[in-house]
């Protein structure tokens, strides 16, 4: 046998060894046991529409809110992190370590529990507008070191170039770094907008009112309540929006990445 | 950002002086930490000159060129442009900084804007003009690097030589009162070392005042009304560049010179 045939063997016989696999676990797996416990059909003919509205609504809502104003809370973090003044680098770092060290579930709780008992102050929207201040806070942190390394990855000559025509530092960073940076960083940007999508779960730690459940805590709730209770069937349905959200978003970025790759 | 900005004097007390040199170099040194890059640099260009400066690397000529427009800032000692004294604190660096065209090796056209939007960003942002206005002083200046076709095509589509070019036409719709050039040349490929050189050339015929750091010896000698030559951080030797180049007087430059020459 020469090597390219042994090669050639080897490749096929994995890919018989993989159809077996597949095979096996088709006919092995208890296909009504399944369909009971993750895909109760009548009951998700009957529930999908509310939980679109409602759940699936709440996410995309809540991932806006708390980007944006992670974003922003995030560019400030990063302009005192950059600044000349050292005690403003000295509380983004302290700012940024504290909370990328600590779990998003433990801020959460502080600022939806720990705040209003230690301080009487109340984040405006209830329980959900602490949770999404939560969140926000979290992500600045996550942001501000993403958005920092993509303004350190601008080549210095572009900001010299900049200088040189006479515009001021501010002008500089708006008009020639902070847009090179975002397309520097926008894979990153992406993963933590992902990422972000699905921490708003987290929220399921606070209570909240019917109409501002997330899928999460609407899957988990129709576990036990509805056409489909007492099984996984809720859940499988937000899997499946979650991928509907999450899919066509890294899709979009990559294809965004493609287009900017071709008119370097 | 505001149109009375070019209005706004250079410096509060000091008067640009019309006899003045356009650039006076006096006493300058610089040093990265420990590493003494200028050691004493004394040395002016004339409104309307051309002046070369040449050296082998790391001499100091392209720290000296950027200590100019205070890219990189003097250790001590004074950087005049047109007698307004820019190690000054007081100066309004920006708007200097506004009337000195600069040209880099690697060109620097900002990545992310097309060639049209390359010209005007400055232009409105530190002149304060009109985008009409911009795009038509743009569009003027393009054409006479003769690459008038080229406003929507990104930097990164075009050759080394034509980003040079744009970077020249970038720099030249400030309407500055002087160029700097560092080493505008070497990053190119021989082919198209020719259409920038050409360019200069134009300029300087037009009568721009020009500080060009460049290895090109035939450039300097035909078009440079000076010639520098530097080493280890300062100027051995300066003169017309036709003589210096056929009669260097000393030893290090005659040393360079039959490397390169």
């Amino acid at each position: 046998m020469t090597r390219t045939q042994r090669r050639r063997a080897i490749h096929w016989s994995l890919y018989a060894l993989f159809i077996l696999l597949v095979i096996a676990a088709i006919a092995l797996a208890d296909w009504p046991a399944i369909a009971d416990n993750f895909f109760l059909l009548d009951g998700i003919a009957e529930t999908w529409p509310t939980m679109l509205l409602i759940g699936a609504k709440n996410t995309i809502l809540y991932t806006i809110i708390s980007f944006t104003g992670g974003f922003v809370f995030a560019l400030v973090l990063v302009l005192m992190k950059l600044a000349p003044v050292a005690p403003f680098r000295w509380l983004a770092t302290a700012y940024i370590e504290l909370f990328r060290g600590l779990p998003a579930l433990i801020v959460i709780l502080f600022m939806a529990f720990g705040v209003p008992i230690a301080f009487g102050w109340r984040a405006p929207g209830g329980p959900v507008g602490a949770g999404l201040l939560a969140l926000m806070m979290v992500a600045a942190a996550y942001l501000a070191e993403t958005l920092r390394a993509g303004i350190e990855a601008v080549p210095p000559g572009q900001i010299e170039a900049a200088r040189s025509l006479g515009m001021s530092p501010a002008q500089t960073m708006v008009q020639v770094t902070l847009p090179q940076a975002l397309r520097i960083v926008l894979p990153p940007l992406t993963n933590e907008l992902v990422i972000l999508i699905k921490d708003t779960s987290l929220l399921f730690v606070i209570g909240i009112a019917a109409s501002e459940k997330e899928l999460t805590i609407f899957a988990r709730d129709m576990m036990s309540s509805g056409p489909t209770a007492g099984t996984a069937t809720s859940l499988t349905m937000a899997a499946v929006f979650y991928l509907a959200i999450t899919l066509p978003l890294t899709r979009i970025v990559s294809r965004m990445e493609r287009k900017r790759g071709g008119s370097r | 950002m505001s149109r009375t900005n070019t209005h706004k004097p250079l410096h509060p007390t000091q008067e640009m002086d019309p006899v003045a040199p356009a650039i006076e170099v006096r006493g300058l040194h610089k040093s990265f930490g420990d590493k003494k890059v200028l050691t004493g640099i004394d040395f002016h260009v004339d409104h309307g000159q051309v002046v070369c400066v040449i050296g082998p690397s790391g001499s100091g000529k392209s720290t000296l060129l950027r200590c100019v427009n205070r890219l990189e800032e003097p250790t001590s000692g004074q950087v005049l442009i047109e007698g307004i004294d820019i190690t000054d604190p007081e100066t309004e660096l920006d708007r200097v900084r506004s009337r000195i065209g600069m040209v880099f090796q690697g060109f620097n056209l900002f990545s992310h804007l097309d060639v049209m939007e390359n010209l005007v960003l400055a232009q409105r942002k530190v002149l304060g003009r009109s985008k009409e206005d911009a795009r038509k002083v743009a569009q003027a200046n393009l054409d006479r690097v003769g690459l008038g076709e080229r406003g929507q095509a990104m930097p990164s589509q075009l050759s080394g030589g034509q980003q040079q070019r744009v970077a020249i036409a970038r720099a030249l719709s400030m309407e500055p009162d002087m160029m700097l050039f560092d080493e505008p040349t070497s990053a190119l490929d021989p082919e198209l070392v020719g259409d920038v050189l050409g360019v200069m050339r134009e300029l300087a015929a037009e009568g721009m005042t020009m500080m060009v750091v460049t290895h090109e010896m035939g450039f300097a000698r035909e078009v440079g009304d000076k010639l520098v030559f530097m080493a280890d951080g300062v100027i051995v030797e300066e003169g017309d560049p036709a003589t210096v180049l056929a009669d260097p007087q000393h030893k290090r430059t005659k040393d360079f010179l039959s490397r390169v020459l």
